[in-house]
Parts: C-alpha cells; sequence; structure tokens
C-alpha cells in the first residue's frame, strides 16, 4: 500500500511551524500557556472548550488544527490516530496532587482530574475532527518513527484508513514538542505536501 | 498467521494466580471490601485493595528495591512465565498496559526507597523488563480504561508482522489516593460495592490487580493443552462525544465490534458469550446496553467482572480477558456479581447464575474508557 505524509506540524518553544514554514515564532520568550493562547487567536480558531484543556491537550489540538488546514472534510470512520508521548499528563497530575495535599484544605477537582491520562489529548483531537477510527498512546522517551511507522502501516493494512495523524506530543514543566504528521493511503492534490512514508519519515528535511 | 494466548497470570485480592482468582469468581466470592484507610481516602468507601497478608504471602516488601506497582507486574509475569515452556527471549517482547503506573512515587506523602524518576512509564517497564532479562526495549500503552486490550492487540499486531514470535502483555494499576481521590471528585464511586448492569447501580467500585498473558505464534509452548486460546482480531475506535463520558448512542463501541468481527469473519450471531466493561456507572452501562442491542447481540451471555475486582483500570482488558478465557475452556459462565434487576434501557442477557454450557467458540471482549475511547476483541477456543 502507498502511503503519504500529506502535511506535516511542530511546536516547540522556539515557534509553531507547517509544513516546513514557520507560522507564529515565540524564541523560547513565552512558556506555553501563553504561546498557545497565542496560536489559538493567531490561527483564528473559534472553539471555547480549549481554554478548559491542559497544555497537553492544548498542545495536540493546535498542533492538529496546523496539520488539518487544507482538510475541508473527512470521514471520521476511516481517520485514526497513533500517538507518542513521553511524560504522560504530568504537568495535571501534578495539579491533582497539589489539590490533595492538605486535609484540612483538600479540594480535588474533576476539571483537573479528567486531564490526568495522556490519551485525552487523543480523546480532543477525535472531538474536534469527530474522529472515530482507532486511537492509540504509546510511551516513548523520544519519537521513536520505527515503531510508529510499523504501526501505523500494518493498521493502514489491516483496517483500510484513508487517513492516520501520528507523531510524539509531548508535554513537562521544562519542555515540550508537538510533532505531528497526517498520513495518507489517498490522493489529495490539495495536500500541502506530498512524501514517502517510511521508517525515517521523521527526518523530513524542507 | 495464528496468534494464540498459552499462560496466564492475574494477581489481585482474589488470589495470586489464575487458578485462585478463577476459583473465587466461579464461588462468586468478591474482592471488593469496605476501605477504611485515610491513606487512601479520608472516608471509607468501598473498593478492591490487596492487604498485609496478601501482600506477605507473594513477598510484597515496602523495604524493595522495586515499588508496589513494579512487585506486582514482576510476580504476574513470573507466574504467567511459570506455565510455559522457555520462550526465546531474543524473539520476546514486553507489553505493559497502565493508567497511573508508580503514581504514587509523586505523592509528598511517599516514603519509599524509590527514585521519583519511575513514576515515568517507560523508566517503570524498562524496571520490569530488565528484571527478566528481556532485551529489547518495552512498549508501553496508555489508553485509559482500554489500555490492556490496546496491549492485547499491539502484541498480535507485531507478532503477525513477524517483528517478534512471543509477547509477555501485563496490564496493572495500583488504588491509590490519587485516583480514588479523582473518581470521588468526579462523584462516579458507589457507596456500596458496584452493581454493573443493576437499575440501583450507583457507580464504580476501583480495584487493583496485574494480569499477564504470554502470547505467541507458537501454540506448543503451552504446559498444557487446555490453557491455549486464539487471538482472533481486535479492533478500537472512539466516540469523538465527550473526554469523561460515553455517547448517548454507543457508535464507538459498535464501530469496534463491528470490525472486531469483520476481521474474525464472523457475525454477530457467532459470538456464545460477551465479557463486557461494565463498570456500574449510569451511562457506561445504558450505553453499553444500547450498543449490543443495535448489533443484535443483546440475546447473548454478558457479564461483567467488576463485580468482583472492581474496575482494575489498565488490567481490567487483560485479567478480564484471562477470566473470559478460563470460562471459554471450562465451558461455564459465571454470574454478573451484583446484577439483580435489569437497569439499562435496552434488554442484555447478564448472567444471574453460574452455569455450565455445552460449548464456547468464539467470545468477544469489549472495554470503553475515558477519552471516547473503545475495543473490542474476539478469542477463539481450540
Amino acid at each position: 500500500m502507498k502511503l503519504q505524509i500529506q502535511a506535516h506540524s511542530i511546536i516547540t518553544p522556539a515557534s509553531a511551524q507547517a509544513n516546513g514554514e514557520l507560522v507564529l515564532s515565540n524564541d523560547r520568550k513565552h512558556p506555553f500557556n501563553l504561546f498557545g493562547k497565542e496560536l489559538y487567536r493567531y490561527l483564528s480558531i473559534q472553539y471555547p472548550k480549549f481554554f478548559k484543556m491542559d497544555e497537553l491537550c492544548q498542545l495536540a489540538f493546535l498542533g492538529t488544527e496546523l496539520l488539518t488546514t487544507h482538510i475541508e472534510n473527512w470521514n471520521g470512520d476511516k481517520v485514526a490516530i497513533v500517538l507518542g508521548n513521553r511524560s504522560a499528563s504530568l504537568s495535571s497530575d501534578k495539579r491533582h496532587y497539589q489539590s490533595i495535599a492538605d486535609r484540612d484544605n483538600y479540594f480535588p477537582s474533576p476539571a483537573v482530574f479528567v486531564y490526568t491520562l495522556p490519551n485525552i489529548m487523543l480523546g480532543e483531537m477525535c472531538i474536534r475532527y469527530k474522529i472515530t477510527g482507532e486511537n492509540t498512546c504509546f510511551m516513548m522517551d523520544r519519537m521513536d518513527a520505527v515503531f510508529l511507522y510499523t504501526y501505523v502501516r500494518q493498521l493502514f493494512e489491516e483496517e483500510q484508513y484513508h487517513y492516520c495523524i501520528t507523531g510524539f506530543v509531548n508535554y513537562s514543566d521544562d519542555a515540550y514538542v508537538g510533532e505531528l504528521y497526517l498520513v495518507s493511503s489517498q490522493k489529495n492534490t490539495n495536500a500541502p505536501l506530498s512524501r514517502g512514508f517510511d521508517k525515517n519519515f521523521n527526518q523530513i528535511i524542507f | 498467521m495464528e496468534v494464540y494466548s498459552v499462560a496466564d497470570n492475574i494477581v489481585s485480592p482474589l488470589g495470586a494466580d489464575t487458578a485462585a482468582n478463577y476459583k473465587a469468581c466461579r464461588g462468586g466470592i468478591s474482592g471488593i471490601a469496605k476501605v477504611d484507610d485515610s491513606t487512601y481516602y479520608p472516608e471509607p468507601f468501598y473498593g478492591a485493595a490487596l492487604n498485609a497478608d496478601q501482600k506477605k504471602t507473594i513477598h510484597i516488601s515496602e523495604e524493595s528495591d522495586f515499588t508496589f506497582l513494579e512487585q506486582l507486574f514482576i510476580h504476574s509475569i513470573s507466574d504467567a512465565l511459570s506455565h510455559t515452556h522457555d520462550l526465546d527471549k531474543k524473539r520476546t517482547l514486553l507489553v505493559v498496559s497502565t493508567t497511573k503506573g508508580n503514581i504514587d512515587l509523586l505523592s509528598d506523602n511517599y516514603k519509599g526507597l524509590v527514585d521519583k524518576k519511575r513514576s515515568e512509564l517507560m523508566t517503570m517497564a524498562r524496571t520490569i523488563a530488565s528484571q527478566f532479562e528481556l532485551p529489547h526495549s518495552p512498549i508501553v500503552v496508555s489508553n485509559a480504561c482500554i489500555s490492556g486490550l490496546s496491549a492485547i492487540i499491539t502484541a498480535k499486531k507485531l507478532i503477525e508482522l513477524g517483528q517478534y514470535d512471543h509477547a509477555i502483555v501485563s496490564g496493572g494499576d495500583m488504588l491509590s489516593e490519587f485516583v480514588v481521590s479523582g473518581f470521588q471528585s468526579l462523584k462516579a464511586i458507589s457507596d456500596e460495592p458496584c452493581r454493573p448492569y443493576d437499575t440501583r447501580r450507583k457507580g464504580i467500585s476501583l480495584g487493583e490487580a496485574c494480569g499477564t498473558m504470554i502470547i505467541t505464534r507458537d501454540a506448543e509452548l503451552a504446559k498444557e493443552k487446555k490453557q491455549v486460546s486464539r487471538i482472533l482480531s481486535g479492533s478500537q475506535s472512539n466516540d469523538a462525544n465527550h473526554i469523561s463520558g460515553p455517547s448517548r448512542t454507543g457508535e464507538g463501541l459498535k464501530l469496534a465490534v463491528q470490525r472486531a468481527l469483520n476481521q474474525a469473519d464472523i457475525t454477530a450471531r457467532d459470538i456464545d458469550y460477551i465479557s463486557a466493561h461494565g463498570t456500574a456507572t449510569v451511562f457506561n452501562d445504558e450505553m453499553e446496553a444500547i450498543a449490543f442491542d443495535a448489533l443484535g447481540m443483546s440475546n447473548i451471555p454478558l457479564n461483567s467482572l467488576k463485580g468482583y475486582f472492581g474496575h482494575t483500570l489498565g488490567a481490567a482488558g487483560v485479567i478480564e480477558s484471562i477470566i473470559a478465557i478460563k470460562q471459554m475452556r471450562e465451558n461455564e459462565l459465571i454470574a454478573s456479581k451484583g446484577f439483580q434487576a435489569a437497569g439499562t434501557s435496552k434488554d442484555l442477557n447478564v448472567i444471574t447464575e453460574m452455569n455450565a454450557i455445552g460449548g464456547c467458540e468464539y467470545i468477544l471482549k469489549t472495554t470503553s474508557g475515558f477519552g471516547g475511547c473503545n475495543a473490542a476483541v474476539v478469542y477463539k477456543s481450540i
């Protein structure tokens, strides 16, 4: 089966880029909670739920937004998401622990607790983009392109998906990265990229 | 290629191996009890936790270089491996399923010896893998409450691809202040032992457990032929509805089940028994009933094992698969503990008492979880 990378996005403390082009620069100036909101406004997104999400979900959400701008609509049950992540929901985990640290001031909050799982970012992507295919979150130290390639290719072979969003999204207090790839089995002349999908797919050079 | 489960283990408050856990379930014994221990929660609640004697039996120690959860994993994997002939470790992959791993390490109250770094799930998994001298880096799946089935599906895929011949799939989660306080804040915990599908159900009971399945392309690895079952197919989906509540329509679960049936090239009518998710929340059980009804599966005998183990999160898909397979091998179906009167808008054929059956060829195991995810796996008897 011929699979192509049709779009790419990467968000780091330095900048947000889509398909090799700078979208918004940050130069490590602002922490993610400010840079992320700036990017949200810059992209003119109307999605108030964004502000309820934790940082990990916001990162995955914004990365997906950059990845899918050329797609007008898709058949959500033909779309899968397979992501790598390292630090799980560490930031929300700490927040939840803070709320239960003091027995005299015990205030665990459902609005925090629901974000204490790394796969919630995939859930948020599914809700926003009406994706009902497989979504799996693997833990890995860094983006393991060989593993993701192998798994995603097998998924396309077995379940006839049209698209799969794959990559590595991680957020911890001192570092973050959201690196996403839109892989497709379908021809799309509107797609910003058309590059082969292989086990070195993350060594994409623009 | 055919992929099999050839050996397994469950360690839970009901026992330290599969046989003990199965015996308890078929005898109607539950691991859920009142937990009156403020290290979990300021007020008493119902849950399934290993007590001090049970921990002692399997040599779990607070002075260990391993965390409590790691010790559970190591016990579970060691016991499962003892039921097979030797695996070629170079051809064996460890797949770990967990939601919160060593979350206790991040608590200010943690008094043990283990470095906080092991709260990272990959670091925990590598620690476990090194104990068994497995040369390959482990795979860790963290997909909320479907993690266990995700891990089984992943292992099957990688074996079929020829990357490995065998996989040790191990799912585990502990009962912790972290999860108890969180589910209490969601008002999701029942004030009595959970009652899946019952009209009076009031929510979940949490549990802790670890389960391990040895998955392989070589059915001869089993020490006993009777241990073997085939993993026929598996699929996952998302509701795309809400991050902490299932869809009202069950669309996501329907999609996962339908895909798993299609992959197996069978129809809903071929399934002899369903081991469902059945958390005993109002919404989850209702969603499942709607999905199974729409799939034409409402007459198929079904149970939830949450009344025995509680909801064991990352362990659930694995330990419930093991008990489901055991029922298939023993030709008997276990009562869905806590169920008395139907409490869903669509009928389900909930098993009310333990009964012997003539045969059981195909079983369906399903799970659903936070983030809107669903998974379905079909097992076949040999």
